[in-house]
């Protein structure tokens, strides 16, 4: 933890009346999101949140299918918290914060059935595609889980499934079948406790100095998809429902620019 | 979980009753047994249902490792895992993606109540090994965790226990079990506090509206009450 003791205290005493970038309890930072950024991927995106940075590219591969869902197609997130991001980040395996991001994010798109894998078989049994979503951060400032989120799947909405060759093997030269099978748009939003005041969006500082944080991802129809609580403390039920209707509503105007961006791509 | 749902569990709700005969907001049979690891400094070994846990404290003790120190309390070290036998298909021994998160989840559901402030620079081991899986292993293992604290005479403000509301054919239940984990719509664990039922962890993955996840927090608040009964009778019998 990189943030100082002083500084902390700062930000606990003074959350209730004002956040030191000046911005309202429940204002996310400007978001911008560009699609298309790596030509080697079948899809990608880059999110700014504020100074939070992050890239996510989608790969796909042919494989075989777990043996409980012969004719579906496989997802796996994975998340690398690079030492260029951060002085708190050291290379080496996935730690927990990353994994348990990974975890959030997968769970918002498997659980949403975002992605209908059922048309990702290729052969019953023996080969599907498997997607592969890998999130980098590259640079830390705060509420990583939601723009990761943000970028998979915007990543997931641009992505373009390879061709696969008459010998079977998959086409890397730019030859396309066509669009993901992709069925809504999930969106995590992020809030936390500090000095038991709800703040929305926080930046690196904040979260280290939320007692409780909790994830909230909602699909189109405004139901929720998935939520993840972390941090040491305790919330209360009417805090939850509340940051849950925060994610309702905040969650609205990222996916406008989600489809935006996508709209923009596809152009 | 694959999508092809076999044909007896197509229907989980029949006449308002489960398919183990349960009613919508009934929890499955508890059995809680403390200090049953005696080299461990606090213990406990708990069924809810056919979910299986063991969970042994040991410590508070010299924090290893070293860099690892906080000079201001204990440091919390939790270690989940399901044994290699407890499921159908075999477990790979050692920490996977899961068993990783679940550890880190569930130590931020235990670490609010405990006063690790009493033991500056130190270390205290939680480890909780699933003997036998059939849904609500997390939850279960919290509930499990907290008694085994206090038969270790580490000060609590309170006891931490946990179940699991879920939606099985559009409705809300209670504490489910393998199969309608399986093939039911959404699960949501949860943990609360004894003292003023905060919430401590919760995770959701599947589908909730607005109303649902409303209803659904109070059904915990009222399923959890038996929970942590249970804990304190576990604990007072021991102590007689």
């Amino acid at each position: 933890m990189t943030i100082l003791y002083q500084n902390k205290q700062y930000i606990r005493d003074n959350i209730t009346k004002k956040r030191d970038d000046e911005r309202s309890n429940d204002e996310f930072r400007k978001i911008t999101i560009e699609t298309g950024v790596i030509g080697r991927a079948e899809g990608s995106a880059r999110v700014k949140i504020g100074d939070t940075e992050i890239i996510a590219g989608i790969k796909m591969d042919i494989g075989k299918p777990f043996p409980d869902s012969p004719a579906e197609g496989v997802i796996m997130v994975n998340s690398e918290f690079s030492a260029l991001a951060s002085p708190d980040f050291e290379n080496g395996p996935p730690r927990e914060d990353s994994i348990e991001l990974s975890r959030v994010v997968d769970r918002g798109i498997r659980e949403s059935k975002t992605l209908d894998v059922e048309k990702l078989c290729v052969e019953e049994g023996e080969k599907v595609w498997m997607v592969f979503i890998d999130i980098t951060i590259v640079n830390h400032d705060g509420n990583l889980i939601d723009a990761a989120g943000i970028g998979a799947i915007t990543a997931l909405l641009t992505a373009q499934i390879p061709k696969i060759d008459k010998d079977g093997t998959i086409n890397r030269d730019g030859k396309f079948e066509g669009a993901l099978p992709i069925r809504d748009i999930p969106v995590p939003i992020t809030s936390g406790l500090i000095n038991n005041t709800i703040v929305t969006d926080m930046n690196k500082n904040e979260t280290e100095c939320a007692e409780a944080i909790f994830t909230v991802a909602t699909i189109k129809n405004e139901n929720y998809c998935a939520m993840q609580k972390a941090g040491p403390s305790e919330m209360t039920d009417e805090q939850m429902l509340k940051i849950s209707e925060i994610a309702q509503k905040e969650s609205k105007k990222i996916r406008s620019a989600i489809e935006a961006a996508v709209k923009k791509h596809k152009a | 979980m694959g999508s092809n749902v076999p044909e007896k569990y197509k229907t989980l709700i029949k006449d308002d009753k489960r398919i183990d005969g349960r009613k919508l907001d009934e929890l499955r049979p508890v059995k809680i047994e403390v200090g049953v690891i005696p080299s461990a400094s606090g213990s406990a070994y708990i069924e809810i249902g056919n979910t299986k846990v063991l969970a042994a404290v040991h410590g508070p003790k010299e924090m290893f490792p070293r860099h690892m120190i906080d000079e201001d309390k204990a440091v919390l070290n939790v270690r989940y895992a399901m044994l290699p036998f407890s499921t159908s298909d075999r477990v790979r021994p050692g920490p996977s993606r899961r068993s990783n998160e679940i550890s880190k989840v569930t130590r931020h559901a235990l670490e609010s109540v405990i006063c690790l402030e009493e033991y500056p620079a130190m270390g205290i081991d939680l480890t909780l090994d699933i003997i036998q899986a059939d849904a609500g292993t997390r939850a279960t293992a919290i509930t499990a965790a907290s008694v085994a604290l206090a038969h270790a005479g580490i000060p609590m403000k309170g006891l931490v226990a946990a179940t699991a509301i879920g939606k099985i054919n559009d409705k809300l239940a209670v504490d489910l079990n393998g199969p309608e984990d399986n093939f039911g719509q959404t699960d949501m664990p949860i943990a609360m506090i004894s003292t003023n039922k905060n919430i401590t962890l919760l995770q959701m993955d599947g589908d909730f509206s607005k109303e649902e996840f409303k209803t659904a927090l109070s059904m915990a608040k009222k399923a959890i009450g038996p929970l942590f009964e249970a804990q304190k009778a576990a604990l007072r019998k021991y102590y007689e």
